[in-house]
């Protein structure tokens, strides 16, 4: 388990940093390393050159917005875990980073990167999908936006062009009044999850969801957004059949095939019930904030 | 006398030293110019090898050396058997490096040594095999019929051993039976996952002849032994060293693993140091597994539910090679009837060949499924007979005076009739049961029901037959300078704090501190002869060898001071590193002792002065050193078991499982358990509860995932669920104290009653808690969450 031999470059501009990836198609680029290194290990991962862009300059930080908060390409996890002003903005933040590994790794991995990996059984692939997010992807051409819903394209596979950098991510804040939830199930704390959900949800003053935002990780390829779902729940009180109808509708999104240990099936129970239990609890941290 | 040591609860003289990072493993003994090594091993399960280029290999820069089967001379034999076995037929061990065929994946085919293990890595994928795949069969039932592929060309339907032991009348019991119970059951396949891997270094010294092997066994005599023999050199030219060691668990007894044997090599042929540092993926291929039995369970019982038979036939996955014979069968096999009378017995077995590494004891060795099948049984056992789960135990339990109890023709082990040597079963279950709430148990689970949580009771009872032979050594010296005490044994430790307890045993008889006896095993030069750490049998077995001795030199001390202090040896007591007049403020220090029974030429201290040739004390009619004696306060004894003594204990949990999304939760656990006296009760509680967690592991997550192309799907700790601390409940641990008759100290073994019983109790506890969702059976493990979202599936939830 050592890597084969590979280059480091270490730039210290977003500029130099694309230009070394433009000009070797097996260079790729180093964030925090907490996927990379071990692949290359393994020898999955053999690069040519290492793009470390530790160095680079306007890649740390996070930035609160109106309307959104700015993840720089380089803000680990923790950070963003424990930054007062995103929970302020979107306690949904907190509460989806207690389920990404274990601290040592989210001192070290970043945000961008674990939506680069793409792993479709991964936290915050689903909750830039869920808050219908965005990146921004730098490359030889220039910027450009890419919506949650189109970078994710499959597994461990996204929009990103391989000489372009995701320099940020753009997660909306949560709506006034509106409730959250999320959870998975996993065999072990910290695990990816075999299936995760995550619920935001707006109540208007007859306590019927105005507004629904549902997805799930785990279930397939990609993240996905279950707007059948979300479409069912949406004008309804959220009382039991209504939660049964959007299980129901749900059913249908967990492609996933079976595998040694979670078949399809385990995966639609969980699915639903978690379904259940993240939309009711959104639902009353929503009452609670109107009452509040 | 000072306070007594024996039994109290004394901190880890090896601690500090560990926790600050000075620990020296394999991997940290400086070894300069040192050459490193990786191994080339079969992507197949089982083919031929067509042809080997290591040209390549051999061309690239940085890399001294390449091994393929046919350079390495006399090497190229079949790795010994351990243990032999009449029920093996024909047994089969494993080359050093593979010769025509390969018979698993992660099999060693070729051993590259170059200046550093990255580029050996480099130069191993530069080695072009050519291999024909061959057909092969993972499953243990269909390997064992008429048409399936061979492992082994000359062993006909894959079967490795067979073997059949009866106790009683076992025909008889079941014509006389008012009821039957019959149950499948099985337990997966696991592995030890150590935190170190396997290590071992290599450095022959040319100018003297001596080959000097770190190597991170549990069994540095008898690695020793075999290079000695398999190099041709004297025993006295191989020293084999167990430095600090990170975790065994019996994945560390066998010898050998083909490094164990190629390393010496390449470090005599290449005359330079050679080191292998096996990494987290080859310890998943290439090291010793254990766990896959299948078990068919049929108990002969009264209405009253006495059982008075029991049938067992079981398969046993013995992996492609079977180097330390029948053990975990055997030990499953005479385990099957656990602390119950169970008068008439038939247990079967057969071993089978599998094209995966070879099987070999793991902690628990063969216990874990033993207890698996026969408590099960008992659950269904008292299902059908509408008994509660507690009280059919207590019926069948052995009763205290019921010791020793014997159970005619069933071999253990050691070769010995097995004989459970004494305990109080009943007290262990009867404290359980108050533990765990047991008696207020159906009114918690209830309202639990009512408020939507499904709670459920899981309980089990096991024994453990520890401390086999044949014998272990002690070796005890007082210091002459320091007045410290040094203490050897034949053993290596992985982690379990001999250190300490031997230390406490020897301070008790000396009057010192556990901090000043020094205790080092696990070199051949400080002590060697010996056996192995393995079988739960240190404190036992080196325990009280190590007794022995200080008795001995207790008896030295105290002739002699009583010689110096000029009063009756009666008049002597030992204490606070000295020899003390009773009664009066008159002492000689040890060290003072240990100094004047050395007679000296050369005062090269003051203390020294007092035992040179014209000092008083040295005063003496006949020569310095009398006909018979020894210098100095030092002696070596052994102590050999006259057979295995049998502890025991009762786990239960209450559990909670979430039938929403299929999860388990241990809420509460609770462990009685008998080790006979304790040497040290925080060290036995680390014992057992890591022995816990790895059960926990075993009930729950631990699972190999072999595919059927004999590929390890899992071979990282990322994918091999290894548990973490967050999965581990607090557990209750109390303690029975019944001495065992067979030994000096009274004790008994511990180092794996931990894991024996966890499988059983959970899967006990789930089904208990999904009662209202229909008679589910839970009657496999590890028990994950898709196999209780089948069962509820099966029942329409």
């Amino acid at each position: 388990m050592k890597p084969s031999i590979f280059g480091y470059q270490a730039p210290t501009s977003i500029d130099e940093a694309i230009s070394i990836l433009a000009g070797d198609p097996d260079a790729v680029v180093l964030a925090g390393g907490q996927t990379l290194l071990p692949a290359m290990n393994f020898r999955a991962a053999n690069p040519s050159t290492l793009v470390d862009i530790q160095h680079v300059a306007d890649l740390r930080g996070i930035e609160v917005g109106a309307d959104v908060i700015v993840v720089k390409a380089m803000t680990r996890h923790r950070e963003f875990e424990l930054d007062a002003e995103v929970a302020r903005v979107n306690p949904l933040v907190a509460e989806v980073m207690q389920h990404v590994a274990h601290v040592p790794i989210r001192n070290r991995g970043t945000v961008v990167g674990s939506l680069c990996h793409a792993d479709p059984s991964a936290e915050m692939p689903l909750l830039l999908v869920l808050l219908g997010g965005s990146v921004i992807a730098q490359g030889p051409s220039g910027q450009r936006e890419i919506a949650a819903e189109d970078f994710f394209q499959s597994f461990l596979t996204t929009a990103r062009e391989r000489d372009e950098i995701i320099t940020e991510a753009r997660f909306p804040v949560l709506s006034k009044g509106a409730g959250w939830a999320f959870d998975e199930v996993t065999r072990r704390h910290g695990d990816y999850a075999i299936v995760g959900v995550g619920c935001v949800l707006s109540l208007d003053d007859g306590g019927r969801a105005s507004r629904v935002q549902l997805a799930a990780c785990g279930i397939a390829d990609t993240p996905v957004r279950l707007n059948e779902a979300e479409n069912t729940l949406t004008g309804t009180v959220l009382g039991a059949s209504d939660l049964d109808a959007a299980v129901a509708a749900s059913a249908a999104a967990v492609t996933q095939p079976d595998e040694t240990h979670v078949s399809q099936t385990y995966r639609r129970r969980a699915l639903g019930t978690l379904i259940r239990r993240m939309v009711t609890t959104a639902a009353q941290r929503a009452t609670q904030m109107e009452t509040a | 006398m000072s306070t007594r040591q024996f039994g109290a609860r004394v901190e880890r003289n090896v601690d500090p030293k560990l926790l600050r990072g000075e620990g020296a493993f394999v991997d940290d003994i400086p070894l300069p110019d040192a050459l490193h090594v990786a191994f080339l091993r079969s992507p197949h399960g089982r083919a031929q090898i067509v042809s080997i280029d290591t040209s390549a290999a051999k061309r690239h820069p940085g890399v001294a050396a390449v091994f393929t089967s046919d350079d390495i001379g006399a090497l190229d034999v079949e790795m010994p058997l351990l243990i032999p076995h009449p029920s093996m037929k024909n047994p089969k061990t494993q080359r050093p490096l593979a010769r025509g065929d390969v018979y698993y994946v992660g099999q060693t085919v070729a051993m590259v040594v170059a200046v550093d293990r990255y580029t050996a890595e480099d130069a191993a994928a530069l080695i072009e095999v050519e291999y024909a795949p061959l057909s092969l069969e993972m499953d243990l039932a269909k390997a064992l019929t008429d048409d399936a592929p061979l492992v082994h060309a000359d062993v006909p339907n894959n079967l490795a051993a067979h073997f059949i032991q009866t106790s009683g009348d076992p025909d008889d019991a079941f014509a006389r039976a008012e009821h039957v119970t019959k149950i499948t059951v099985q337990v997966d396949r696991s592995t030890a996952a150590p935190m170190e891997c396997r290590a071992v270094a290599a450095r022959w010294d040319a100018v003297s002849g001596e080959l000097t092997v770190w190597d991170g066994t549990q069994a540095p005599i008898s690695v020793r032994g075999g290079l000695a023999s398999v190099f041709e050199l004297d025993e006295d030219k191989v020293r084999v060293i167990a430095p600090d060691v990170g975790g065994g668990f019996g994945q560390k007894v066998l010898l050998f693993y083909p490094d164990e044997l190629l390393v010496p090599m390449a470090a005599m042929r290449l005359g330079r140091p050679v080191k292998y540092i096996e990494d987290r993926r080859e310890n998943f291929l290439g090291s010793s597994q254990e766990r896959t039995q299948i078990h068919t369970i049929e108990l002969a019982a009264l209405r009253t539910g006495e059982v008075i038979g029991l049938r067992d036939f079981f398969l046993h996955d013995t992996g492609a090679f079977i180097p330390y014979g029948i053990a975990v069968a055997q030990v499953a096999s005479t385990s099957i009837a656990g602390p119950y009378r169970i008068p008439n017995i038939f247990v079967e077995f057969k071993a089978v060949y599998t094209p995966t590494v070879q099987v070999t004891p793991y902690r628990g060795c063969g216990r874990p499924q033993a207890c698996f099948a026969i408590e099960r049984a008992m659950d269904q056992l008292a299902e059908e007979l509408g008994l509660d789960r507690f009280e059919i135990r207590r019926r069948n339990l052995i009763a205290e005076n019921q010791f020793p109890y014997e159970r005619d023709g069933l071999l253990f082990a050691d070769g010995l009739k097995v004989t459970l040597d004494s305990g109080q079963y009943g007290k262990a279950l009867a404290m359980a049961a108050a533990e765990l709430g047991a008696e207020n148990f159906a009114a918690e689970q209830a309202k639990a029901r009512a408020e939507g949580r499904y709670l459920g009771l899981g309980l089990a009872c096991y024994v453990e037959g520890t401390g086999l032979g044949p014998y272990e050594g002690g070796h005890v010296k007082i210091h002459p300078i320091t007045g410290k005490v040094y203490v050897n044994t034949g053993l290596s430790t992985q982690g379990q704090g001999h250190d300490t307890v031997f230390a406490q045993i020897v301070a008790d008889q000396l009057g010192v501190s556990p901090q000043d006896v020094i205790v080092v095993e696990g070199d051949t030069k400080a002590f060697d002869w010996g056996v192995a750490t393995f079988a739960s049998r240190a404190a036992v077995v080196s325990g009280n060898a190590i007794h022995k001795t200080a008795l001995t030199v207790r008896k030295k001390v105290i002739e002699a001071a009583a010689n110096m202090l000029d009063v009756d040896p009666d008049q002597i007591e030992l204490r606070d590193s000295a020899a003390w007049v009773k009664g009066s403020n008159r002492f000689a220090p040890l060290a003072a002792i240990a100094t004047a029974s050395n007679p000296l030429r050369y005062a090269f201290n003051k203390a020294a002065q007092a035992a040179t040739q014209f000092a008083p004390a040295s005063k003496h009619d006949g020569p310095p050193l009398a006909d018979g004696q020894a210098p100095g306060l030092e002696a070596t004894d052994y102590y050999s078991p006259s057979r295995s003594t049998w502890a025991y204990g009762v786990h239960g949990a209450i559990i909670e499982v979430d039938p929403g999304l299929c999860t388990v939760k241990i809420r509460k656990y609770v462990c009685i358990h008998d080790c006979g006296n304790m040497i040290n009760p925080m060290i036995v509680e680390g014992q057992v509860l890591g022995g816990i967690a790895q059960g926990i592991g075993g009930a729950l997550y631990e699972h190999l995932d072999y595919q059927a192309d004999g590929n390890l799907a899992n071979a990282s700790l990322m994918d091999f669920l290894v548990p973490y601390a967050t999965e581990i409940p607090n557990v209750s641990i109390l303690h029975l104290e019944t001495p065992t008759p067979l030994n000096p100290l009274g004790v008994k073994g511990v180092g794996e009653a931990g894991c024996i019983a966890v499988g059983a109790v959970v899967a006990s506890g789930v089904e208990d808690a999904l009662r209202p969702f229909g008679a589910l059976k839970f009657h496999q493990v590890p028990l994950s969450p898709n196999m209780i979202s089948h069962a509820l599936e099966q029942v329409g939830y």
